[in-house]
């Protein structure tokens, strides 16, 4: 008995230590990414199709929230790193004076934010505005047929009912536009409640994850949530035109997405880094953000630098391709220029 | 290995813990933009919900322990506890996302408005129907523990000799005299049962996560959101931004670590007295 046992023993141990060896000759060509969650469907197909096209391509994607990309891209133990909200100064001069380089931010799609919501026996789709949407997030408009919600909907009956809020309890991108939205439209939400990955919402209950706040929202009648975009077209939900800096209603589509993106293209900084939500310009749906790919400029590595020069660029260029149909919306013609710019910089030794 | 753990998470819960003193324990302010960290709601939360959570499993259990080694005949006696295992194996995200789907409209639809009707006087059951929040979360955590305690209580009665059960019926005992003699004789055990399912209860993460609520604050109904310990962890640290923020995070589970190990004293305190005077 002991003797099977022991020779079980040891061809477990035998078979890990071939697995071993078998993982770790290729591991040099493999390019390990992690970072945000809102673009990993789009990541996957992408690093799925440049792999068909350049054999030597290994990329591995780890999708464990923006905070995470930037913290692991800081220390040094991912060759890339992906985030919904560009990195704060602050972050950037940790991050370059840590591995004494500095970090590229690359725009890949645009995401944005719609505010899904579940009133039984309404005739059309709610208009609102940022007045309200600030005021039913903070608790001051309490119920559905609030004069300021009214007045905004001609022709929509609307029942007096309890406005039930619900918002994303974890930490995210998603969180962060949506405040950043509000933030630079309210100064009443900026002073009260702030812009940040999470924040203390005053009124309404939490849902973890674009899932968990769906969840809310299709069991409570008379709730109000917001959730990406692609989760909205996934999943079919009822969500609301928002009105923009030009005053007119937009219905948040792919579209409406990157028209805010072109309006802003001007006041790109030279970093890349740039807030769009509230953009200017007629059509653009207002609360929408660049979802980012973090790299340095300086590689270490010469084979792994080459491989993720040429995957961005591949991405800019035959990748964007994919982005409407997986429910992205791509880059308008001036940020993707810009950004191979950036990529162009990219120095592999 | 414990002492290992609780030793990191005091070290690097350092700066939460000068910042805020014992007044992290006692503050009620959880917000991350301006940095203010108090951590009574979450364990307000843990402890209510898994406290509720036993109270609702415990009888349960020990109903279908009992019948399932004193009653039952022994053809339905294992695919019955078959049947009860496998809600063990259930992982906890499985019993979230039904919480969600299934659970928290059944509770809201019909549930919770029969209790307000009814029992609306007391504070518990006062206040806006969610469907989520703190009982919700305390069904669930029950239907999660209870399998377990069923199964240690099950076994512990198995394990009172059949001796036992003929001496009492030769003295005359009906049926239901012998099992309160074997029920006394296997309390013990059943405590020990009850700690084991609370200290699941405690840290369990997800499937609370989906149900509770997720509000950092403390009402008397039961209807409100709550949030736990474990759930904040679970779902403020991967984005956590601040060096405070994620060492008051730390806190937190350090805290969650000191209130297992208190419940799980005073559990033991309680199976000693038990035991000693029998």
């Amino acid at each position: 008995m002991n003797k099977i046992v022991l020779l079980i023993f040891c061809l477990v141990l035998f078979a890990s230590c071939g697995k071993n060896e078998k993982t770790e000759a290729p591991k040099t060509s493999q390019l390990n990414g992690a970072g945000a969650t809102f673009p990993y469907p789009l990541y996957s197909k992408w690093f799925n199709e440049y792999a068909k096209i350049n054999k030597d391509a290994k990329i591995n994607y780890q999708s464990i929230g923006s905070g995470g990309g930037i913290k692991q891209i800081t220390e040094g133990t991912v060759d890339f790193g992906a985030t919904d909200s560009p990195m704060s100064d602050e972050e950037i001069k940790k991050a370059n004076e840590k591995n004494n380089n500095s970090i590229i931010h690359i725009p890949t799609v645009i995401g944005s934010v719609v505010l899904t919501y579940n009133v039984p026996g309404l005739a059309k789709e709610l208009n609102l505005t940022a007045e309200t949407i600030s005021g039913i997030f903070m608790g001051t408009i309490k119920k559905w047929n609030d004069p300021l919600i009214a007045k905004e909907n001609p022709g929509v009956s609307l029942p007096d009912k309890d406005i039930i809020v619900c918002y994303r309890t974890d930490g995210s991108g998603t969180t962060y536009v949506f405040t950043d939205f509000l933030g630079k439209v309210s100064p009443d939400w900026k002073s009260k409640v702030g812009v940040a990955k999470d924040v203390k919402f005053p009124v309404g209950q939490g849902g973890k994850g674009n899932e968990g706040v769906t969840g809310l929202v299709k069991q409570l009648e008379y709730s109000i949530g917001y959730v990406e975009l692609v989760y909205a077209l996934q999943n079919k939900l009822q969500y609301a035109l928002v009105k923009n800096s030009e005053g007119e209603f937009v219905k948040p589509s792919l579209d409406a997405l990157t028209k805010a993106a072109e309006q802003s293209v001007a006041e790109m900084p030279d970093d890349l880094r740039l807030s769009i939500t509230n953009a200017g310009g007629k059509g653009s749906y207002p609360i929408s953000s660049y979802t980012y790919l973090l790299v340095y400029e300086k590689q270490k590595d010469a084979f792994k630098g080459k491989v993720l020069k040429e995957f961005l660029t591949w991405a800019l260029s035959s990748g964007e391709s994919y982005a409407s149909e997986l429910g992205y919306a791509p880059l308008p013609k001036a940020v993707i220029e810009k950004a191979m710019l950036k990529v162009n910089k990219i120095v592999v030794p | 290995m414990v002492i290992l753990i609780a030793l990191e998470m005091y070290k690097d819960s350092a700066e939460s813990r000068e910042m805020f003193g014992f007044g992290f324990i006692f503050s009620s302010e959880w917000n991350p933009v301006t940095e203010q960290f108090g951590a009574l709601p979450f364990i307000f939360g843990t402890v209510v919900s898994s406290l509720l959570a036993l109270l609702l499993s415990l009888p349960v259990s020990i109903g279908v322990a009992v019948f399932l080694s004193e009653i039952a005949p022994s053809s339905i006696r294992s695919p019955f506890s078959f049947l009860i295992e496998i809600l063990a194996a259930i992982p906890s995200i499985i019993y979230g996302f039904w919480g969600i789907f299934v659970f928290a409209p059944f509770m809201r639809n019909t549930v919770q408005p029969f209790l307000q009707s009814y029992f609306g006087f007391l504070p518990f059951f006062q206040g806006v129907i969610y469907g989520t929040g703190l009982l919700t979360a305390s069904i669930i955590l029950a239907i999660m523990i209870t399998p377990i305690i069923t199964a240690v209580t099950r076994d512990v009665l198995k394990a009172i000799p059949v001796s036992q059960r003929e001496a009492a019926y030769a003295l005359g005992a009906t049926k239901w005299e012998a099992i309160k003699m074997a029920l006394l004789n296997a309390k013990s055990g059943i405590l020990g049962g009850a700690v084991l399912g609370l200290g699941r209860a405690i840290g369990e993460t997800m499937a609370v996560t989906m149900v509770i609520g997720n509000k950092a604050q403390i009402k008397a109904s039961l209807f409100e959101p709550a949030y736990s310990m474990a759930s904040v962890i679970a779902n403020e640290f991967a984005e956590a931004s601040g060096s405070l923020h994620i060492s008051a995070l730390i806190e937190v589970g350090l805290i969650l670590f000191g209130v297992t190990f208190v419940i799980n004293s005073l559990a033991r305190l309680l199976i000693y007295s038990v035991t000693r005077n029998a």
